[in-house]
């Protein structure tokens, strides 16, 4: 007999919306001191910290827009996901009784919110992935709203009008562009996350996924890394700033990741994610579960 | 920080200017994708007939919005059962969106004060110069600390037409901040940082890798 987790993933969503994680809040709050006191970007990270203390100390959302629902399930061996998945839906629908979640599932066609969060098959967005049957079972979970994911952006190289080819110089380029076109729509200070190659539909999931790591961590590969580093730093150039009050933080992070291409293809997809960077996961080792 | 009380007269609007800070206090509306375009086909172009309870809606909005103030926003509200309605998260939505509706939406209604996030562009910044009327810019994703300043719920249009997030919700609000960033003389904020901005992008691609 599998054990029912619903109530479990219920306190996942609940710490997801409320409790933005801790590297997260320290980036922002390091911020701070790089903007000028009494500007508009100052006063913005003031204001988003305080929410960010308000919402976690009365488990309610840190944002309104409760996002997109993305889970990563990484489940044992042997362990049915069928399950899984209505358990996950389960809790969903009680986060959203409970507020935790606003109702964010609107029929595209027939324009109508369903009220409970679940619309079709991908709405809450789930992957799962199996690993080995002595691991313990891990959801991770991650809520991205709609003003950032509207200002995501995918190029496919090379792009005339910027200048941009096919190697990282043009990836750097199309990038920059992102962050100028997005401007303070979606919600700066943003991370971003970026994949390089891929067809359209897979690139753009892998800029997602890679938003899963923690701030400060680097691609594995030197090059990339490096590329990483560099993008923050010349973002924060364009002065763009908190909201787009203009100031020095616009971008906390960048995470960069390769995958295979078509020789035909050389896509770039960026996602912006706001400054309400909500992801956490849970860890289930027997009885016990932790959550991070 | 200059507290501005809600109706507001076109006095008021044309001493405001892009950057100034201000505490709003007073009544206003909820309106975001769909109400825009409700109120643009059913009211402003006609192209769609009044259906249902449209009219109703239509006065009683009308008298709310007269120097009043429109708020982009899609709250979480508690309640919805026993409605006795709280707002628990409700900081603004992008604006950007509402760009080919706001103009006209201002100037038919009287709008003071357009809160949202992001800014708008050309044609709601001439909106703001013809009302005249003000774009007010709130901390976006603050929805709990924005929610604190929501006194009271007075009411709720098209709840079950538009669904939570997109209906049209009465509020009563004590000092919710905000900072001019679009003002009646035609300055925007959001205009001036794109193209210093852009700028400073240009000079960037020009460098070597």
């Amino acid at each position: 007999m599998q054990r029912d987790y619903t109530n479990e993933i219920l306190e996942l969503i609940r710490r997801t919306s409320s409790s933005l994680p801790k590297d997260v809040e320290e980036r922002l709050r390091a911020s701070i001191e790089k903007e000028e006191p009494g500007s508009a970007a100052r006063g913005a990270l003031e204001t988003i910290l305080k929410n960010v203390e308000l919402a976690r100390a009365n488990s309610t959302p840190i944002c309104q827009d409760t996002g997109t629902p993305i889970f990563y399930v990484h489940y044992p061996e042997g362990m049915s996901t069928r399950k899984l998945r209505e358990q996950i839906r389960a809790a969903m629908a009680e986060a959203t009784k409970r507020s935790y979640m606003r109702p964010n599932a609107v029929d595209a066609i027939y324009d109508k919110n369903t009220g409970n969060n679940l619309g079709g098959d991908d709405f809450p967005y789930i992957h799962f992935e199996e690993v080995d049957a002595d691991q313990p079972l891990v959801i991770e979970l991650m809520l991205k709203g709609g003003g950032c994911e509207n200002v995501g952006r995918q190029y496919s190289l090379p792009d005339n009008s910027l200048g941009a080819g096919r190697d990282l110089a043009g990836v750097r380029k199309v990038v920059l562009d992102a962050v100028q076109k997005a401007q303070g729509q979606g919600c700066a200070p943003g991370i971003l996350g970026v994949s390089i190659g891929g067809d359209r539909g897979s690139s753009y999931i892998k800029s997602k996924e890679v938003l899963f790591s923690e701030i400060g961590a680097r691609n594995p590969d030197p090059k990339i890394a490096e590329l990483e580093e560099r993008l923050t730093k010349e973002a924060n150039e364009l002065g763009i700033g908190p909201m787009g009050f203009g100031g020095k933080t616009t971008v906390l992070d960048t995470k960069i990741t390769g995958m295979h291409r078509l020789p035909a293809s050389y896509f770039v997809s960026v996602s912006y994610m706001c400054w309400a960077y909500r992801r956490r996961k849970m860890t289930v080792k027997g009885e016990e579960v932790k959550y991070d | 920080m200059r507290e501005i009380p809600i109706p507001i007269s076109d006095e008021v609007i044309r001493s405001l200017h892009a950057g100034d800070p201000v505490l709003l206090s007073g009544v206003m509306m909820t309106g975001r994708d769909a109400v825009h375009k409700w109120m643009h086909d059913t009211f402003i172009k006609k192209t769609r007939q009044p259906q249902g309870n449209d009219l109703r809606v239509y006065e009683e909005i009308k008298k709310i919005l007269d120097h009043g103030v429109l708020y982009h926003c899609g709250p979480v509200v508690s309640g919805l059962d026993t409605k006795e309605y709280k707002f628990v998260a409700a900081g603004p939505t992008t604006s950007i969106r509402e760009e080919p509706y706001q103009a006209d939406v201002m100037r038919h209604f009287n709008i003071k004060g357009v809160i949202g996030k992001g800014g708008m562009g050309a044609k709601t910044l001439q909106g703001c110069v013809d009302t005249p009327g003000v774009y007010f810019h709130a901390i976006g994703g603050a929805a709990a600390f924005l929610a604190q300043t929501v006194q009271k719920v007075l009411g709720v249009y098209k709840l079950e037409e538009f669904g939570v997030p997109e209906a049209m919700w009465v509020i009563e609000v004590k000092n919710f901040p905000v900072v001019v960033t679009m003002d009646a003389h035609g300055v925007s904020q959001h205009s001036t940082l794109d193209e210093r901005s852009r700028k400073v992008l240009d000079e960037l691609l020009a460098q070597p890798y």
